[in-house]
């Protein structure tokens, strides 16, 4: 159950960010398009929001002190990506 | 710099090992046309960008081929991981085993290891962002050749996403192109 939890907000963070990812370079050639600027940061604060979710009960996304951890260690926690999860 | 990110662009789970499938799909890892190569090119011809826009889309494409190079080496990891010696002998990928194992190792599918001569930093923009719509053009190939052979839907679906984001990238090189052209000419570059 919480595995099925887990994968269920990963797929949605991946959603988010690909929507984030796609209007990124589009924006990169079309910097003065303000409906794509408003699209980009309403998709970044709901994957914001999601992210933080996530890192809540699963640990940081990412490292270098781009997110807080738990205690012991939580970047160690496993699935890593290349795992079958 | 970078920060790396725990988790995959697009889900791969492949329940089936397939070593033969796996000694195919590392030419996307390593290979000429490979995501590797596609990283390492546009991260060292942003650089000379003359306007912002193309100084932001090689960063931003250079950055997504580095979570493709990490895509394409899951899936051989996984569709090594479950297959024993003795399946590994038949299907035919007694080679990259006899040197890499299970492991991971950036080569083409014939076997050669990787090289920076796959790809070209030229000084030029305009040089260099006709070779990137080539390489967009080439590797969306490579993935419909591996398409071609691959019959289970937990590798297709992944390689049908990595082919089209190809398709995506050549867009927008292609549009950049245009910028750059106006821009050199605007300011009788030579």
């Amino acid at each position: 159950m919480t595995v099925n939890d887990r994968a269920r907000l990963l797929d949605e963070i991946r959603i988010l960010e690909f929507m984030a990812v796609e209007l990124n370079l589009y924006l990169d050639n079309n910097p003065n398009d303000h409906k794509a600027i408003r699209d980009y940061n309403s998709f970044t604060k709901q994957l914001m929001a999601v992210k933080d979710e996530y890192q809540r009960r699963y640990g940081p996304l990412s490292n270098f002190g781009t997110a807080l951890s738990q205690s012991p260690w939580a970047w160690l926690n496993d699935p890593w990506p290349w795992e079958l999860d | 710099m970078w920060i790396y990110e725990k988790k995959l662009q697009f889900p791969i789970r492949i329940k089936n090992p397939n070593p033969k499938m796996a000694t195919l799909i590392i030419s996307q890892y390593g290979g000429p046309d490979g995501e590797l190569a596609a990283s390492l090119r546009y991260l060292s011809q942003r650089y000379i960008m003359p306007i912002p826009e193309g100084k932001g889309l090689l960063t931003d494409i250079g950055t997504e081929e580095l979570a493709h190079f990490e895509m394409v080496g899951t899936m051989v990891y996984q569709l090594m991981k479950g297959a024993s010696d003795e399946e590994i002998k038949a299907s035919g990928a007694g080679p990259y085993f006899t040197d890499h194992g299970r492991g991971v190792y950036p080569t083409s599918a014939a076997g050669n290891p990787f090289t920076a001569a796959y790809i070209q930093s030229k000084g030029d923009p305009i040089a260099d962002l006709n070779e990137d719509l080539a390489a967009e053009q080439k590797a969306r190939s490579t993935y419909e050749w591996l398409l071609r052979m691959a019959d289970d839907p937990d590798v297709i679906e992944p390689l049908k996403f990595l082919r089209q984001r190809e398709v995506v990238h050549y867009q927008r090189f292609g549009e950049l192109l245009m910028k750059v052209q106006d821009y050199v000419e605007s300011k009788k570059y030579f």
